[in-house]
């Protein structure tokens, strides 16, 4: 073997990189905050009184639980327009990743609700406060503290799986180095330098959620 | 969707099988080794670890598969998609089922090892004898679970071009245009192959989490 690794290409490539690392992170933030919502949607939804509003939930976490991102975003990539939506790959790749990771959140916010106490309900109604003021001063940040780790590696997974977004063409780091990769044949250079930047991405959101956690919940428990 | 492109799908479905259970068992037992070197005790070796089992689970499946892949070529390895992409998946595997077991290890209380210890055990009966199988079990369910994501896992094999499920989906699909059909039934697939799985896994915890108390 007497290959010689050249990264000049990578060199060339680096700001349209660096350009497609805030395409990332754009995917990644409008993918949790839709995630969020859907995570907190569905959990009122599965305690809803009404049977089937349940059990559609309960079937919507186990089809996205179980089934590879990859397939459910080529499905949404072709059933949004069936459905009259044409949106371009960016914004679909988005939604694809908002349900991905909201039938996820669901579970880790489902858990979240049930680690507190009825009691908790119970005294903070007995003390006279209104059952908004209950939620709102009383269950709300022990509940964010008791799902915030899960829920933040959670959205490091979902980050890391922006890449996967790629394979419908979405503005992302995996794409932009796809094209620099077939322009080039630099295949092992190309992907060797995007792969640490993915550990740099993941390594800063780890950071920031740390920053947040030690900010906000670094309370003692009793 | 006729009756043949329904068997190219299932052969599809086979590679897939084939994939999981090669990545899942050669996976098993480099995660094994790394679980171990991540409790070994000389510090040295447990950072090296901490960083393996980091940069794996900091970077994007997909990318570790393009490195692999084209790293392996590089260094004068001639390879077929099938075994870089299994090389990929198990060196995967390896760093997450590595964190999973280091973390059970763990959690076998350490009177356990120091009674061990008491006995005159050594490291490799310890292990094998009381520590290990205490370990098993309290992993089961992550293990499951992470088995699940490696079985999902392993459509990404099709974007580096290996005819796997997802792939055999994305070829009925381009031949006969009813995406939505071919996709669906992929999905399903999947679902018929985790599903089952993930019930396990549950059922596990829960009885695991009764039997604690």
């Amino acid at each position: 073997m007497n290959y010689t690794l050249d990264f000049t290409p990578v060199i060339d490539g680096l700001p349209d990189l660096l350009t497609a690392c805030l395409g990332t992170f754009t995917l990644a933030i409008c993918g949790m905050l839709l995630a969020t919502v859907i995570g907190i949607g569905g959990v009122v939804l599965r305690q809803s009184p009404i049977k089937a509003l349940r059990w559609l939930v309960i079937g919507f976490v186990e089809i996205i639980r179980n089934t590879p991102f990859l397939v459910q975003i080529f499905f949404i990539y072709f059933a949004l327009p069936l459905a009259g939506i044409r949106l371009d790959p960016t914004p679909t790749a988005i939604i694809a990743l908002g349900i991905n990771g909201g039938a996820y959140a669901i579970e880790i916010i489902r858990g979240g609700v049930q680690s507190i106490s009825k009691g908790q309900m119970e005294a903070g109604l007995a003390l006279g406060l209104h059952k908004a003021q209950v939620f709102r001063l009383i269950i709300l940040k022990p509940a964010l503290r008791a799902i915030y780790p899960s829920l933040t590696s959670q959205f490091v997974l979902l980050t890391l799986s922006t890449s996967i977004a790629s394979a419908i063409s979405a503005y992302e780091l995996t794409s932009v180095s796809q094209r620099i990769e077939s322009d080039s044949f630099r295949s092992f250079e190309v992907y060797f330098t995007v792969t640490a930047f993915y550990l740099v991405i993941s390594w800063v959101m780890m950071r920031i959620f740390a920053f947040f956690s030690a900010r906000y919940f670094a309370y003692p428990v009793k | 969707m006729g009756r043949d492109e329904f068997l190219f799908l299932l052969i599809g479905l086979k590679w897939t099988v084939a994939l999981s259970i090669v990545a899942f068992i050669c996976g098993s037992i480099a995660g094994l080794a790394v679980a171990l070197a991540r409790t070994c005790g000389i510090a040295i070796i447990e950072r090296v670890t901490a960083g393996y089992i980091a940069v794996f689970q900091g970077t994007p499946l997909l990318m570790q598969l393009f490195v692999v892949y084209y790293g392996l070529a590089l260094i004068g390895i001639k390879m077929d998609a099938w075994a870089a992409v299994s090389v990929g998946l198990t060196l995967h595997a390896s760093a997450y089922l590595g964190e999973i077991w280091r973390g059970s290890i763990e959690a076998v209380p350490r009177g356990q090892t120091e009674a061990a210890k008491a006995l005159a055990l050594r490291y490799v009966s310890r292990m094998k004898e009381v520590v290990l199988p205490q370990a098993i079990r309290i992993s089961l369910p992550a293990t499951i679970g992470f088995l699940v994501q490696l079985i999902k896992g392993t459509s990404l094999a099709s974007i580096v071009g290996f005819t796997e499920l997802t792939r055999a989906g994305n070829i009925i699909s381009n031949q006969i245009f009813q995406p939505i059909t071919v996709f669906g039934v992929v999905g399903i697939l999947y679902f018929l192959m985790c599903c089952p799985l993930t019930i396990y896994g549950a059922h596990l915890e829960r009885k695991f989490a009764t039997e604690v108390r």
